[in-house]
């Protein structure tokens, strides 16, 4: 999730820019003095500017002007909300919520945002989405504080050429097949390493998060049991997926790099890992990452495990605070930049996979391929892998306690530190951020 | 008392300048009427009270109410009262006393050779060279570059995979270097990036004190016989004291408040300082605590640890001062 952030915080500066360009778009639509202005405030890169949507809205609304305010890196954003939240003023008509502190918020500010399970259309809502996505943004009593944005289904991305030269089939079948389980994706990463023909210096995976993100979602709790308390001894998430990607560490298996470094980012283009985790949202960094040069190299798999459950990864909900001056107007505005229509537009135009699974199973979505990744049936992969998640509750804390477990596996992988030791040092992390 | 009235022998003897006499006469103070005749005075300084109230003492005193508050971060006025037991909590945390352990390891690291390279720097650069302004002036460039810029060069050297540091131990034969993740690699590579950067800054601070050294002084070594070197350590050394004495305090606060460089050093962005918390230094775990893992209470605790902390280091600082200029006043 922290990573989440990061990969928005790339597209941040372009952002800033098109908003100092195009800002006033859809200020000419009328200057009668009841024009009233929306705010919103987001972190990272949502796309609804450049996608055109405020553009749009605001021909179809003359009467709204829409403006926002854009954060790059979503961790300062919320640190901002939370002061603002504890101020109860100083919040945009729409706030951008991230699946990092969703839970926070659902838990401890739901009174503050407009609850869209009491609106007159919460059924429609409800069914248009995935109910873990409509599910993570509840709270106890059921309110819901957020319509879903996008999603982060997972998938297994793997260069082609390298599997090749390693003497793996490279159709993405024949990949998918080779790993059905966790068990078989390290038997397999075993099989590369083996490889007499393998490119020297090239590792199996890029790191272990690769095999801990996806794993530790894809048991029947994460870091959370249902009342949103954090569990991470007695979560059958954590203990599988530890079990795993501590061996991949311990075993050799990664290329012993820390997610979103710059040594991490500058070993795409020098081709030292063979696969890595994919959330949907993966696809527009690799492409960032390594440029025209790059297409044709990777394609996807389906991820280990997804038979038992799928992954998702990252992921943004957009909250109206109640306190705001034009609540109605935002609530309209909120339901419609996320319904299914223009959540098929921005996967469309901008890459970002739907939370609802009516615009995710329309033929757009559905039928979608991507060139750059050899052709790779994009929709139908990251469709069937945001169906396969299940519902597992979140806590306000899985952000961090993810980043302490990420660290301790780093450890192991560099070798300084043993999977027992490594795991004791994650425990007493996490309990500074629980305690 | 110069060294020309001295005999020759005692040439050694530490002089110049003299330290302010540190039991001045009591100045009479004057009250009652230039208090309305100095009215405009104090209007042209309450700006800078005003805000150094609203910007300083008050998130002053403020840091030291929340530290008494189980708070966080979206309710950092509320939170329930603790007393002490933040900072209780604290004595007996291991991230706490790691962090310690490496802002003291770093600052050793950094500020030892920092002053050193300085001082030498400042004996060269005193001497008559051909574009000597030109040199003077190069030295503050590392000073004048961000932190942010320096240390993201810096830690692209020091990569492990792709740095130009392992390339280079690898072209003479010498095996590959992890500096991040290792502990004393690591720390060695942050206090190469405050070294780099302040050096500059503390010599021309040295060379100024220096161009203050009277002339004679030197004359009357070099009839003496000193040699070079030997002026340096007993002319120029002894009467840089003081300014020696400033510049360890400065560098020390500078130690204990190391932040930027341990941030992003990590090059992810994560304030963790090394996966095994190799590098985090106490102001980068009371960011972690503050504004990871919106501990408020916990950071505000941190930070008033190393308030504390600081106050020790200025407090024998002067206290060094004093007694060093009571023995002096004692020897004259």
């Amino acid at each position: 999730m922290t990573v989440r952030r990061r990969a928005r915080a790339a597209a941040g500066a372009t952002l800033a820019l098109a908003l100092l360009t195009t800002g006033c778009g859809g200020s000419d639509g009328g200057d009668d003095g009841d024009q009233i202005t929306l705010t919103l405030g987001l972190y990272g890169t949502f796309g609804y500017e450049e996608a055109g949507l405020y553009e749009e809205y605001m021909d179809l609304h003359p009467e709204i002007r829409i403006e926002q305010s854009v954060v790059a890196q979503s961790g300062p954003y919320y640190q901002a909300l939370q002061t603002r939240l504890a101020a109860g003023s100083g919040m945009a008509d729409i706030q951008g919520i991230e699946i990092g502190f969703v839970s926070d918020v659902a838990a401890n500010h739901a009174d503050a945002f407009v609850d869209f399970a009491a609106e007159d259309n919460a059924e429609e809502l409800e069914s248009s989405y995935y109910d873990w996505k409509w599910d993570q943004a509840s709270t106890d009593d059921g309110r819901v504080i957020g319509l879903g944005t996008d999603a982060g289904p997972q998938a297994m991305c793997y260069r082609q050429d390298l599997f090749a030269q390693a003497g793996l089939p490279t159709d993405p079948a024949a990949v998918s097949a080779l790993w059905p389980t966790w068990d078989d994706y390290l038997a397999t990463g075993q099989q590369y390493l083996a490889s007499p023909t393998r490119q020297e210096g090239s590792a199996f995976v890029d790191s272990p998060n690769s095999v801990f993100a996806p794993a530790v979602r894809q048991g029947d709790t994460t870091y959370a049991d249902e009342d949103g308390n954090p569990v991470v001894e007695d979560s059958d998430g954590v203990q599988s997926a530890w079990g795993l990607a501590s061996q991949a560490a311990g075993d050799g298996l990664t290329a012993r790099l820390a997610q979103f470094s710059d040594e991490w980012n500058a070993a795409f283009a020098n081709g030292a890992f063979a696969t890595i985790a994919c959330p949907s949202w993966m696809l527009s960094y690799i492409t960032s990452q390594l440029g025209d040069e790059g297409a044709g190299l990777w394609n996807i798999a389906t991820l280990p495990g997804q038979s038992e459950s799928g992954s998702t990864w990252g992921g943004s909900w957009l909250g109206v605070p109640s306190s705001g001056e034009h609540v109605e107007e935002a609530t309209a505005l909120a339901e419609w930049l996320t319904a299914p229509e223009q959540q098929v537009r921005m996967f469309t135009e901008q890459g970002f996979f739907p939370s609802s699974s009516v615009a995710a199973e329309s033929p757009e979505v559905a039928d979608a391929v991507s060139e750059y990744f050899s052709d790779a049936p994009i929709g139908q992969v990251f469709g069937e892998a945001a169906a396969a998640v299940r519902r597992t509750p979140i806590s306000p804390y899985d952000t961090q306690i993810q980043d302490a477990f990420s660290a301790a596996l780093t450890t192991v992988a560099d070798g300084s530190r043993d999977p027992d030791q490594a795991y004791a040092d994650a425990l007493a992390a996490i309990e500074q951020i629980t305690g | 008392m110069t060294l020309a009235d001295d005999s020759p022998r005692t040439v050694t003897a530490p002089a110049v300048p003299v330290p302010p006499d540190p039991t001045p006469p009591p100045v009479p103070r004057r009250r009652g009427p230039s208090l309305s005749r100095n009215r405009w005075g104090y209007a042209y300084v309450a700006p800078f009270f005003v805000v150094f109230g609203a910007f300083s003492l008050f998130p002053f005193l403020f840091t030291a109410w929340v530290s008494l508050h189980d708070a966080r971060l979206s309710d950092i006025g509320g939170g329930t009262f603790v007393g002490l037991d933040n900072y209780a909590a604290l004595l007996t945390n291991d991230f706490f006393w790691n962090a310690l352990r490496n802002t003291i390891t770093i600052g050793v690291l950094s500020t030892v050779p920092q002053l050193c390279l300085a001082l030498g720097l400042a004996h060269l650069l005193h001497y008559k060279l051909r574009g000597r302004t030109f040199f003077r002036t190069l030295m503050l460039v590392p000073y004048a570059t961000s932190i942010a810029a320096a240390t993201l060069v810096f830690a692209t050297l020091f990569g492990r995979d792709y740095g130009i540091i392992n390339t280079a131990l690898e072209a003479v034969g010498l095996d590959r270097i992890d500096w991040e993740s290792g502990t004393l690699s690591s720390q060695v590579a942050i206090a190469v990036i405050v070294t780099w950067r302040w050096t500059g800054y503390n010599a021309l601070i040295y060379l100024a004190a220096m161009q203050s050294i009277p002339g004679e002084l030197y004359e009357a070594a070099e009839m003496d016989g000193a040699s070079k070197w030997r002026q340096f350590l007993h002319v120029t050394i002894p009467s840089l004291r003081p300014t020696i004495l400033f510049t360890v305090v400065v560098s020390t606060i500078g130690a204990v408040q190391l932040f930027g460089e341990p941030l992003l050093f990590g090059g992810n962005g994560a304030t963790t300082g090394g996966a095994r918390n190799q590098y985090q230094t106490l102001g980068l775990l009371m960011y972690q605590q503050g504004w990871t893992n919106f501990n408020i209470g916990q950071a505000a605790t941190t930070a008033w640890a190393m308030f504390l902390i600081i106050l020790a280091v200025v407090g024998s600082a002067a206290l060094v001062g004093r007694y060093r200029a009571r023995r002096e006043g004692a020897r004259r």
